[in-house]
């Protein structure tokens, strides 16, 4: 789909270039790859967890807010999400056979932040700054205040994991996502389909 | 006076601060020249704006910018370690929400492997799937 009038930006929100080189240079991408060490992404969009998905229009507009979707099956036993529905909504709004969803729509979908997911995201900053000075026992404080403040935006507790040495697959991720799940699932949701959903 | 870290998205300054009863206060000169504010007659200003302060006595102390309430006077989060003499400025919630309530994308650069920088608006006129994703 990449062309002209369509681009798609990835963002990895990881603490060095290297742990996202890999998965950059293995899909050899024609389209910008960045890296976001300071989560800088995280806090303009209110981002809590990965993957998340916008889609912006030409004049620059969200048009589809912090949607869940992802580019292959790989974790469809988890998530339950089909990677399909996602595509062909998207081609279906890229080729200008449905419009984007409507403005009101939008808003209503659109999660803000609060003072304390700023206040959690400012505590990541300084952790971020400390770690990155080499002050790893320093950066753990705010780590877990981070956490604490927004017990579940996963790329302040399960983002950290891999700063303070632990496994962000281990016992800690699942002890998170377990509290995430009991308290039903916060932030985390398809959207409703788009009407190009359900063609192709 | 010693100093203490300001970071203030990519720029950390150094600012002379003392602490005071668990309070961070910073010097009134090192704040103008570091970040680029300064209080005078119950206003906080900068080159480009001046926020009225409601209470101009919690702001001032001892000659100094306490540094708690500087922040809540830009309503920023701030986030403080006394032990490391640093501190984060983070970005107003207020402001986040205003700006993602608004519809527009917020811009913003950041680089790729090889460090070139690229923005959201170099593509403005296209549409654009962003993906929020990490190696975790």
């Amino acid at each position: 789909m990449t062309g002209q009038g369509f681009t798609v930006i990835t963002v990895a929100l990881d603490k060095t270039a290297e742990d996202a080189r890999p998965w950059i240079e293995k899909a050899q991408p024609t389209h910008p790859a960045l890296i976001d060490t300071r989560h800088v992404l995280a806090d303009l969009y209110n981002v809590v967890n990965v993957p998340t998905i916008f889609w912006i229009d030409e004049r620059g507009r969200i048009v589809r807010p912090n949607d869940v979707a992802f580019g292959t099956d790989t974790f469809k036993h988890i998530t339950g999400l089909e990677s399909a529905r996602h595509l062909a909504a998207l081609r279906a709004w890229v080729s200008g056979r449905t419009p984007a969803p409507g403005a009101d729509e939008v808003r209503r979908q659109q999660p803000l932040p609060s003072a304390e997911d700023q206040q959690a995201r400012a505590e990541f900053g300084l952790g971020q700054w400390l770690w990155a000075q080499g002050r790893p026992a320093a950066a753990e404080r705010h780590f877990v205040r981070g956490g604490e403040l927004a017990p579940h935006d996963f790329t302040i507790r399960r983002g950290t994991m891999p700063m303070r040495g632990i496994d962000p697959m281990g016992p800690q991720f699942r002890e998170m996502l377990q509290s995430w799940v009991g308290a039903g699932r916060p932030y985390y949701r398809p959207l409703p389909d788009t009407a190009g959903t359900k063609e192709n | 006076m010693s100093t203490f870290t300001i970071i203030d998205g990519e720029r950390a300054v150094a600012v002379p601060a003392r602490v005071s009863g668990g309070r961070v206060v910073l010097e009134a000169a090192g704040l103008k020249d570091a970040l680029g504010w300064e209080v005078h007659d119950g206003l906080l200003c900068n080159d480009a704006m001046c926020i009225p302060l409601p209470d101009a006595s919690a702001l001032t102390r001892d000659d100094g910018v306490d540094l708690a309430a500087f922040a809540a006077a830009l309503d920023r989060a701030v986030a403080v370690d006394v032990a490391e003499r640093a501190a984060f400025l983070g970005g107003s919630a207020r402001e986040r929400a205003q700006a993602l309530a608004s519809q527009q994308a917020p811009d913003f650069t950041l680089p790729d492997l090889a460090g070139r920088p690229h923005s959201l608006a170099e593509h403005r006129g296209k549409k654009i799937l962003l993906v929020a994703w990490a190696s975790w």
